[in-house]
């Protein structure tokens, strides 16, 4: 079995914003629409102050609340772990929103752009499958895809990676597969201590934090 | 980027709509067919409770994004809340339009039994939503329940006086008792969401609102009822302002969960970074109660 997973560092990510930039590039999401997007966390006080950075987007959960909600079977979970939504199925409920605890759905209904026209990456990526639809980070769904016809490595290849790990200038976020021992992420899990975001609600997500060596 | 819960903007007055049109109608569906021959009037009671189901449909549709693909809302019982809402809405239709026709008769009976199926899987459906804390806290369930049931009997003693003149006694001691339990299933819902935790704004708006309901929306109609049951029959013209104060501060209740304290999860970090020469801390969980 595959379970892909994201790993975040947070030691070393410094709020850039880059993979903001690199998934709306990729994905064309709509001004508003931040499929990934790193937190600015201030704490504690003066003057003992942190300053955290913290990426955040679908947790692909193995649990997915989502999934167990949505009345028409359009969000789905893949034997790889990845929680997808089927655009041609999906109604616009909300139901799949208002059932993420990581606030990672987005309906619009209204086509919009950045700078009102359309740019060329815009143009060449809109969708309108995904008016009035529920969507969300994909983990790069065609990329990891394109994997099997390739015989390249989800996480290790950039071709099959995805675009905001790719992206990363601190070599933040990396993704793999968790079920496999000798894969990057588990062994970046291994070495390390991690956590994961709201993990109390049980939906096991598959996005992990990594706060310190071990 | 925000951090502490913000309002979730997915569900709102229409998605209320649903719960509000639902919870009254099932309710009144409910204590029509219970009421028997003692309600002279199924008819009137049973139209007006379809009437109620079908426009908290309507708010639904109107709410997706999608309405030509409506149907598609039935292909997930397995798991789904609100398909299974759904998937009962036909037969509930189907067999109150058919006692509606016959004036009552066996046919109220399962239009009943399909109305409680459709109140508790709109207070499932609620509770299913794990992204906003003040519905997903369990204790939901009983409220959602028990105010649909309160909203039935409310408008059933309304409908009842305003139809046919009176009141039977038992349907205001049954709106009586769904008022205590609905005053319980409040106090404990209000009461796990301080002890559990949760957005700090949701417990505001919780904590503004359950005053004036438990003033105006529990003890008034509690005690219009105790004073028509209890202190002379010239006082029977008090149950329809009871049946009305019962159904609207439900109403209310419903408007209020669903479209104003639906705060969701935010993000928390159970440990902040080690960064540099830093030490572990304990982490932050921005805008909650704890």
């Amino acid at each position: 079995m595959t379970r892909y997973i994201m790993t975040a560092d947070l030691r070393r990510c410094i709020g850039c914003q880059t993979c903001t930039a690199a998934c709306r590039q990729t994905n064309a999401t709509p001004p508003g629409v931040q499929w990934r997007s790193v937190l600015d966390i201030e704490s504690g006080e003066f003057p003992d102050v942190r300053r955290s950075f913290v990426p955040v987007g679908c947790q692909h959960c193995g649990d997915p609340p989502c999934m167990h909600v949505c009345p028409t079977t359009a969000t789905y979970q893949r034997d790889d772990g990845l929680v997808e939504v089927d655009y041609e199925k999906c109604i616009g409920c909300g139901y799949c929103a208002v059932a993420c605890p990581y606030q990672a759905r987005h309906i619009t209904h209204r086509v919009e752009f950045a700078y009102g026209e359309p740019m060329a990456s815009e143009s060449a990526r809109f969708d309108a499958r995904r008016m009035s639809v529920a969507t969300k980070c994909t983990f790069c769904m065609d990329r990891v895809d394109a994997a099997k016809e390739s015989g390249l490595t989800p996480g290790v290849d950039p071709e099959v990676t995805p675009a905001c790990v790719n992206s990363c200038i601190a070599g933040v976020l990396a993704f793999g597969d968790r079920e496999d021992p000798q894969s990057n992420v588990s062994q970046l899990l291994d070495e390390t201590q991690h956590f994961r975001m709201h993990e109390e609600l049980g939906t096991d997500p598959g996005f992990y934090y990594i706060w310190d060596k071990k | 980027m925000r951090l502490m819960p913000w309002h979730q903007s997915n569900w709102d007055a229409r998605a209320a709509g649903n719960f509000i049109g639902g919870g009254g109608g099932t309710g009144l569906l409910i204590f029509a067919a219970l009421a028997g021959d003692s309600l002279s009037d199924y008819r009137w009671q049973a139209v007006i409770a379809l009437i109620l189901v079908a426009t908290g449909l309507l708010c639904v549709l109107a709410e997706i994004g999608r309405p030509f693909r409506a149907l598609n809302v039935f292909l997930h019982p397995q798991t789904s809340w609100m398909t299974r809402e759904a998937m009962v809405a036909p037969f509930l239709f189907g067999c109150g339009a058919i006692a509606t026709w016959q004036g009552g008769g066996s046919f109220s009976a399962l239009a009943a039994l399909f109305a409680v199926i459709y109140l508790y899987c709109q207070a499932r459906m609620l509770a299913a939503a794990k992204g906003i804390p003040a519905w997903r806290e369990p204790k939901s369930i009983p409220l959602m329940i028990s105010t649909g049931l309160v909203e039935g009997a409310g408008l059933a003693v309304t409908l009842g006086a305003l139809l046919s003149g009176a009141t039977p006694k038992w349907l205001a001691g049954a709106l009586l008792c769904a008022l205590i339990v609905r005053r319980l299933a409040w106090k404990f819902y209000s009461e796990a969401l301080v002890s559990k935790g949760a957005p700090g704004k949701t417990l505001e708006v919780l904590a503004r609102f359950g005053g004036r309901f438990t003033t105006y929306g529990q003890s008034l109609p509690e005690l219009l009822v105790i004073a028509a049951l209890f202190l002379g029959s010239q006082l029977v013209w008090l149950l329809p302002l009871a049946g009305a104060a019962a159904t609207l501060s439900g109403w209310a209740l419903k408007f209020t969960i669903v479209a104003r304290a639906a705060y969701n999860q935010g993000y928390a970090l159970p440990v902040l970074p080690i960064r540099g020469q830093g030490r572990a801390v304990p982490g932050v969980k921005p805008g909650w109660s704890k």
